[in-house]
């Protein structure tokens, strides 16, 4: 497996309001492997969210450099980050679908722009239904689906140029305890059967156990630790590790089952 | 038929006879022909720098200090002035334009004038107010900027632009009626020359009942195809 695929270096970023100057980012250094589901988890505030979205350049960077494969995204133009962004896909907390268009036609929103024939995107379009389960939902719109329904159809939309990463922002916080289930578990089988690389951001702990090999921790800008799930939950050495497995066990030891 | 000679409800009732709507109608004739030339303008030019503003904003998809700055001061000046003086003001310009000063097609180019703006605004104010993670998904799938604009800010934000578009109407009417008094013709120069000037009541409130059902009959289609909009898309 190539361990670097995605490679973040020294990523800082500054937000500037008229009254303060935030610093979100303090020299972020980060790699992902392909095909892996890495996890970045952190409370609300600790950048991971400017992180994830500096990948695809929804915010661009003030320094440091990432590279996916062999492209480095840092330095790529207007039209050539365009492209690039086709082959990343990307899921949101608010699903952020389209409301005047229907299932199908949020699908293939990005396959127009990918200049795929009509009836080439139609087949796509009802192949990535039938990967998220909901074919019989093609005509519907997204006022008619429920909140788990619709992020099934935020994932399809995100899969359907067939990218190599899929960047999650807080893909099931919005979502009750059981769709968010369903959805991590449409997320593991398209990781299996795609090989797809996933970075998935989250303040949920049990979200990452459930769904990462890999894992960092984050807080105020930086990286704290990153390792593999399992490691960091039997060893956490930062604070904000401790922190949050101890959260993680004191709900779970309300239920009589504490994580090892 | 005069109020300081007949009562209220003899003239009303005089207000209904064929003789005052004989000569009522030819004047509807014209009043339609002013409201439809100036809402294709408005609609037109309104959307257009309404659509500009927002691209340009500060938030916008390409922000672009200059042109934010200019166009919105030209749109507030004309914002400021009340219908009256941009109509006595576009006079030389509808001179030059359309070759005289009254008349419908000089009138057009007032109520243009005036209702642009005000159209752009609102336009303004409609996209304002679409979710910018919709923008954002847009932007991630790659989407260049006037992509974004004509396949999502628009159609996302129709039934609010059709909401827009009808209260932009509405005024265009009651402009219409004012220019009326400026030799534009139409429903309001009938109001003016027969009911004001000649104290012809009865010609004065057809022209009122008049104004009534065109004013309820846009109100009650831009909200019918909002609705059926809204509908179609289960957001309501």
């Amino acid at each position: 497996m190539d361990e670097k695929f995605i490679e973040i270096k020294q990523l800082y970023k500054t937000f500037h309001t008229k009254k303060q100057t935030i610093e979100v980012l303090k020299g972020i250094d980060l790699s992902v492997g392909k095909g892996d589901i890495f996890g970045i988890v952190g409370f609300s505030g600790a950048g991971k969210s400017t992180l994830v979205r500096c990948i695809n350049r929804l915010e661009e960077p003030d320094s440091g450099t990432i590279r996916i494969g062999e492209r480095e995204i840092t330095a790529l133009g207007r039209a050539q980050l365009n492209e690039q962004r086709r082959k990343i896909g990307m899921i949101f907390q608010q699903f952020n679908l389209f409301d005047s268009m229907t299932v199908a036609k949020n699908i293939a929103y990005p396959l127009k722009m990918a200049g795929l024939s009509a009836g080439e995107a139609g087949r796509r379009v009802d192949e990535m239904l039938s990967l998220v389960g909901l074919t019989q939902k093609k005509d519907a719109y997204p006022g008619e689906l429920s909140g788990g329904q619709k992020q099934r159809v935020g994932i399809a939309r995100a899969l359907a140029n067939r990218p190599d990463v899929l960047l999650s922002d807080e893909a099931t916080s919005a979502l009750d305890p059981q769709t968010t289930l369903s959805v991590l578990d449409l997320l593991k089988e398209i990781n299996q059967k795609l090989g797809l690389t996933i970075i998935l951001i989250t303040h949920e702990l049990e979200v990452i156990r459930y769904t990462c090999r890999r894992m960092a921790v984050m807080e105020d800008g930086k990286l704290l630790e990153q390792g593999l799930v399992k490691d960091i939950f039997q060893n956490p050495r930062c604070g904000t590790a401790k922190n949050f497995i101890g959260v993680y066990n004191k709900f779970r030891s309300d239920y009589g089952e504490e994580a090892k | 038929m005069s109020l300081y000679k007949y009562s209220f409800w003899e003239v009303l009732r005089n207000s209904f006879t064929a003789e005052v709507w004989g000569q009522v109608l030819p004047a509807i004739g014209e009043t339609m022909y002013m409201v439809g030339v100036s809402s294709l303008f408005v609609l037109v030019f309104g959307l257009l720098l309404g659509l500009v503003l927002v691209m340009t904003g500060k938030e916008g998809l390409a922000p672009c200090k200059a042109v934010h700055t200019v166009l919105s001061a030209v749109i507030n000046c004309f914002r400021s002035l009340p219908q009256v003086i941009i109509i006595i003001v576009m006079l030389p310009v509808a001179r030059a334009l359309v070759g005289k000063s009254y008349g419908s097609n000089a009138c057009i180019i007032s109520l243009v004038a005036s209702c642009v703006p005000l159209f752009a605004r609102l336009v303004e104010s409609s996209l304002l107010e679409l979710d910018k993670g919709k923008i954002e998904a847009a932007r991630a799938m790659g989407s260049g900027n006037l992509r974004i604009l004509f396949t999502i800010m628009v159609p996302e934000t129709l039934p609010s632009l059709v909401r827009a578009f009808t209260n932009a109407v509405v005024i265009v009417i009651s402009m219409t009626a004012l220019a009326g008094s400026f030799g534009a013709g139409g429903i309001g120069y009938i109001a003016v020359t027969y009911g004001y000037t000649r104290f012809q009541h009865d010609l004065l409130f057809a022209t009122i009942i008049v104004l009534i059902v065109i004013v309820q009959a846009v109100q009650m289609a831009g909200d019918t195809v909002s609705k059926i909009i809204l509908k179609r898309r289960h957001l309501i």
